[in-house]
């Protein structure tokens, strides 16, 4: 592994923050290493400044760097566990609200939407629930609108959402061509995507369910101590908040406010605010 | 000799007797951080008190993100990710790439201890049939912290210490039991 500079890179990200406002820099250390350098690699150059010459100078090549620097890969009913708690335990309670509104958080390319909004469909609540789906990166959300993937992003599809306690074939959810599968336009029908970047952006909706799996740790104590605030602020009292199976609200002061339920799913609590 | 902060230990085909034997080996407690990358299918649950807790009385953990790394204490990367010591002497966990096919991955474990401890951290080798993790331990060598692999004979798969020594001339190759003898002189002011 290319060994990054310190800094050089605290001045490739103040550039870019400063340049384009997106705020990796507190964004966990170690993984962003790998990032970096991984991303000479590929410019072929051991220097950062020279990158950040090249990005500053130009939105379209710093469009291309960011999926390098972010959170880009996901999978359908990823622990299905987890889908499977929402809907025993999660959505018989959600199913008492006349409307309901669910933001994901860091949607990506979009599998955990569809996981959700598949779920929802079973359960009847989709027609009046309304997904809010975010993440930093436009490129991320424009793929995530397509509801578009390839095969190999299929591989766990009908094993996990089996597990997950999936009640139908999962094809019934998509047709496959040419080597690609497109969902059900119905099930993005009330999706509303938009960037949101979780270091700098504030509090946009009052959900009754955030999810927000395997971003978390991508940040460090500081920001994660931030967005979990940030999460506690967005949530209806008593709402309930996913993050990943092994992340934890525990190392940030938001951790009094969320009641642990199980497969790590949380209950706003009833501590004041 | 100067006492390491942290103690990571990278193995596969044929860990858990390994882990087991270490264990046994080492008695009571020591004075780093014990953290343990175990390659493991993705979607593995392990019982890791019940694998490896009636071999020694220190405590295990599955590392959660931004769990502290705090001496005397023994850590095992959760399967399905990677796992890093951040500078700020935290764990961090990734869902990045696999690297050599594995995730967690042993060159992520010891290239982030070698960045955040410097040299004070001290990469251990055992038995596997993979090349993962010898980058990782040039990566503490270069960095001036201790280096050990498991000696060839007694490792059950040899594939991992030999890629290791290739790239590595370490500090100490050894046999379970003298790693745990040497990795002794390390142990807590009272224990036995």
């Amino acid at each position: 592994m290319i060994e990054v500079d310190p800094i050089q890179r605290h001045l490739f990200f103040e550039g870019i923050f400063m340049r384009y406002g997106y705020d990796f820099r507190q964004y966990s250390e170690a993984s962003l290493n790998r990032r970096l350098a991984a991303l000479l690699a590929k410019y072929n150059t051991p220097s950062l400044l020279e990158l950040l010459s090249q990005v500053i100078s130009s939105p379209e090549a710093f469009r291309e760097i960011v999926p390098s620097l972010t959170i880009n890969t996901t999978d359908f009913f990823r622990d299905p566990q987890f889908f499977r708690t929402l809907r025993e335990n999660i959505f018989p309670i959600l199913k008492t609200y006349p409307s309901l509104r669910i933001w994901t958080a860091g949607c990506s390319t979009g599998e955990e939407i569809l996981s959700l909004a598949i779920l929802l469909e079973e359960e009847g609540l989709l027609e009046r629930t309304t997904i809010y789906a975010t993440d930093i990166s436009s490129k991320m959300i424009k793929r995530a609108k397509e509801g578009i993937f390839d095969l190999p992003s299929m591989k766990n599809f009908a094993k996990n959402y089996a597990a997950a306690s999936g009640l139908k074939t999962p094809s019934e959810y998509y047709t496959a061509d040419y080597g690609l599968v497109r969902f059900d336009p119905r099930l993005l029908q009330n999706v509303v995507f938009s960037e949101h970047n979780l270091v700098t952006d504030s509090v946009f909706v009052e959900a009754h369910f955030i999810t927000c799996r395997n971003v978390l740790i991508y940040f460090n104590r500081e920001l994660q101590d931030r967005v979990l605030n940030l999460f506690r602020r967005s949530l209806v009292h008593r709402g309930f908040l996913g993050i990943g199976s092994k992340e934890s609200v525990r190392f940030s002061s938001a951790g009094k406010y969320f009641e642990p339920l199980k497969e790590n799913l949380f209950q706003l609590g009833n501590e004041k605010t | 000799m100067k006492i390491p902060k942290v103690i990571c230990i990278g193995v596969s085909a044929g860990g858990v007797q390994a882990i087991q034997n270490l264990f046994l080996a080492l008695g009571e407690p020591l004075i780093p951080a014990l953290v343990i990358v175990q390659h493991l299918p993705e979607n593995a649950h392990l019982d890791l008190d019940l694998i490896f807790g009636r071999f020694t009385s220190t405590r295990i953990n599955e590392v959660v993100d931004k769990m502290p790394v705090e001496p005397g204490k023994i850590y095992f990367a959760p399967a399905g990710y990677h796992l890093q010591i951040e500078r700020e002497g935290y764990f961090s966990l990734s869902w990045d790439e696999p690297v050599h096919y594995a995730r967690p991955a042993i060159d992520v474990l010891f290239e982030s201890a070698a960045w955040a401890y410097g040299g004070d951290a001290c990469g251990i080798i055992l038995t596997g049939a993979n090349s993962d993790g010898a980058q990782g331990l040039a990566a503490i060598h270069e960095k001036g912290g201790l280096t050990l692999v498991q000696d060839l004979d007694e490792a059950e798969v040899k594939i991992m210490p030999r890629a290791a020594l290739e790239k590595v001339k370490p500090d100490y190759v050894l046999p379970l039991q003298g790693i745990g003898d040497f990795l002794r002189q390390f142990k807590q002011v009272g224990a036995l």
